[in-house]
């Protein structure tokens, strides 16, 4: 979207991601989203008075993989509390990093290139879950509200980035590719819709090559289309207010979903005043350069080098290409492409299969082996099945969880035999003497017809390669 | 600095903290804070540009723990300890504002 009269957008995101550690950062209750209200707490994470936290190691190797995926420096760093009355921390207040973060000073690249600065990549506590009653289901009318502090403190890490996206389309590439690293380095599931991972955005508009002007915070993004339509109304908001002669307040504002607009949730004209200080039940955080270079060894492929990886196989690579390498990377598949081009199979095949069928059915991918998605491809390869065939096989495997020989059996899968299909191609020829003279005169276009016919007629049971040698052999 | 306390610096802290003073208490606590100030500018009268900050007292770094699950409390017992309870949940009045 462009916006008139010269005006630019400036975004910048600050996102939170859960770390997939088995336990809460201060504490060794179970990190398990979805467990019963209130059975995975203790006196510590309840903030009962004489409780004392001790910081979770794993979450601490997490982020500072967070902080070396974003090219961050790694440092040493301190906790503070952060103090505020708000039933969805017992304590009042959260135990975060303030002036002195684990990571500091990094940068991403989007696919296309461009560098958004990273700020920080910092620790924290999560809070609580509030559940509002009342009719509307939102804070504003509730009579009164039920507090689970299963949640609360789970570790986090939040990462800010610069003020430096001008388009919804750029913080969106950036949200998709941060997921994507944050799920290949193992800190983080990624969902966004189930809130594991969360996206407030920074907005303001101003006239190219002026001054930032006043900012906004937008909260309540779950999804990257929110993330779009929020920050792009947002902009709008902005620019009428101010070419009606009007001011921007920064404040922080909500983003309703159903309505497709931005609402104020608060003012920032009372500057919060959160009295930082040092957590004094904790010591400092000094990885030793050891642990640093240890954990930088063994960090995973990155999505961008895994995407360079593919498209060295893939050689050439077209735009349609490109796209279904960067949905096999973002969704972590790259597994199961590397695997068959290592048993043999065409990797661009592969890659097809990978980020259609298995993609479709993504939360069922714990049912597909790396041994059944190879097996299943190179029966197609081989011409063992037919690409339709192959493809049902794929997502059955998916859904039941039963072996491709066994789903091949059941089905009654086989390729026809040449013999069979060279009459049914002989009937069809017949039925379409004018595609059939196009076909013989060399017009390219026509073949697809006709492997579009013959698959109707062997409802998907021929291998297109064969037909294709049948009807060039047939044209003499 | 300290001699610069106000009473309206000490009505302004008090509210943060969700304190509600008496005029004679707010007067007893600006004395109170105020000394606690002089104290600190005591010491930032100190040439300590060649010590490094200390973020503790003591000289210890990177206590850490396992990730490895303990049992937590029974829900029962931590909802005994709550005024107010439905649902497995902590019961709290109407919430005034949002979460920062």
């Amino acid at each position: 979207m462009s916006l008139p009269r010269g005006w630019e957008m400036v975004i910048g995101l600050e996102v939170h991601t859960e770390l997939l550690t088995k336990t809460k950062l201060f504490c060794g209750c179970a990190n398990d989203f979805g467990a019963e209200p209130n059975t995975n707490v203790c006196p510590i994470c309840l903030g009962l008075p004489g409780s004392l936290p001790v910081i979770n190691r794993e979450a601490v190797e997490l982020a500072m993989r967070i902080g070396l995926a974003l090219n961050c420096r790694i440092q040493d760093s301190t906790f503070h509390r952060k103090n505020y009355f708000y039933p969805d921390m017992p304590k009042d207040y959260q135990i975060s990093q303030y002036d002195v973060p684990i990571n500091a000073e990094g940068y991403l690249d989007l696919p296309d290139g461009y560098r958004v600065r990273i700020e920080r990549a910092h620790m924290e506590e999560d809070t609580g879950k509030t559940t509002h009653l009342g009719t509307s289901g939102r804070i504003h009318g509730a009579e009164r509200s039920l507090v689970d502090y299963n949640r609360s403190g789970v570790p986090l890490v939040e990462i800010v980035s610069g003020p430096d996206m001008r388009t919804s389309a750029q913080a969106r590439a950036y949200v998709a590719e941060l997921r994507a690293i944050l799920v290949a380095v193992g800190a983080s599931d990624g969902r966004m819709e189930e809130g594991s991972m969360r996206v407030d955005a920074n907005v303001s508009v101003r006239q190219s090559g002026e001054p930032f002007g006043t900012r906004c915070e937008i909260k309540n993004v779950n999804s990257l289309r929110s993330l779009v339509r929020a920050i792009e109304y947002e902009a709008l908001r902005q620019i009428e207010v101010l070419e009606e002669g009007g001011s921007i307040r920064q404040e922080t504002r909500h983003w309703d979903e159903d309505r497709g607009e931005t609402s104020t949730l608060r003012s920032k004209e009372q500057a919060e005043d959160y009295r930082y200080f040092l957590e004094p039940d904790l010591v400092p955080l000094a990885p030793s350069a050891q642990w640093r270079e240890h954990v930088a060894a063994h960090l995973p492929a990155l999505p961008a080098a895994l995407r360079r990886q593919l498209s060295e196989l893939v050689g050439e690579v077209t735009d349609a290409q490109a796209d279904t390498i960067a949905t096999v990377v973002d969704l972590s598949l790259h597994d199961y492409v590397l695997a068959a081009v290592a048993a043999g199979v065409p990797v661009t095949l592969a890659l097809s299969r990978a980020a259609n069928e298995v993609a479709s059915q993504i939360d069922q991918r714990s049912q597909l082996s790396t041994e059944a998605f190879i097996d299943t491809i190179r029966r197609e390869n081989e011409g063992e099945i037919s690409a339709t065939q192959s493809k049902d096989v794929l997502l059955t495997v998916l859904v039941t969880g039963a072996t491709p020989a066994q789903i091949i059996a059941d089905k009654g899968y086989v390729q026809m035999a040449s013999d069979d299909l060279a009459g049914i191609i002989d009937g069809i020829i017949a039925a379409n003497p004018d595609d059939w003279s196009r076909f013989v005169e060399g017009d390219p276009k026509v073949v697809q017809f006709f492997i579009g016919q013959v698959m109707k007629a062997t409802k998907g049971q021929a291998n297109g390669k064969t037909v294709t040698e049948i009807l060039n052999a047939k044209r003499g | 600095m300290s001699a610069d306390l106000t009473r309206d610096d000490v009505i302004k802290v008090a509210a943060l903290a969700r304190l509600r003073l008496t005029d004679a208490e707010v007067d007893l606590f600006r004395d109170q804070l105020a000394a606690v100030l002089g104290h600190a500018d005591d010491l930032a009268s100190l040439g300590t540009d060649k010590v490094a900050p200390t973020a503790h007292p003591f000289a210890l770094a990177n206590v850490l723990r396992e990730d490895v699950i303990r049992p937590s409390v029974d829900r029962d017992i931590v909802l005994a300890a709550a005024p107010d309870a439905q649902d497995g949940r902590f019961g709290v009045p109407r919430i005034v504002g949002e979460a920062p």
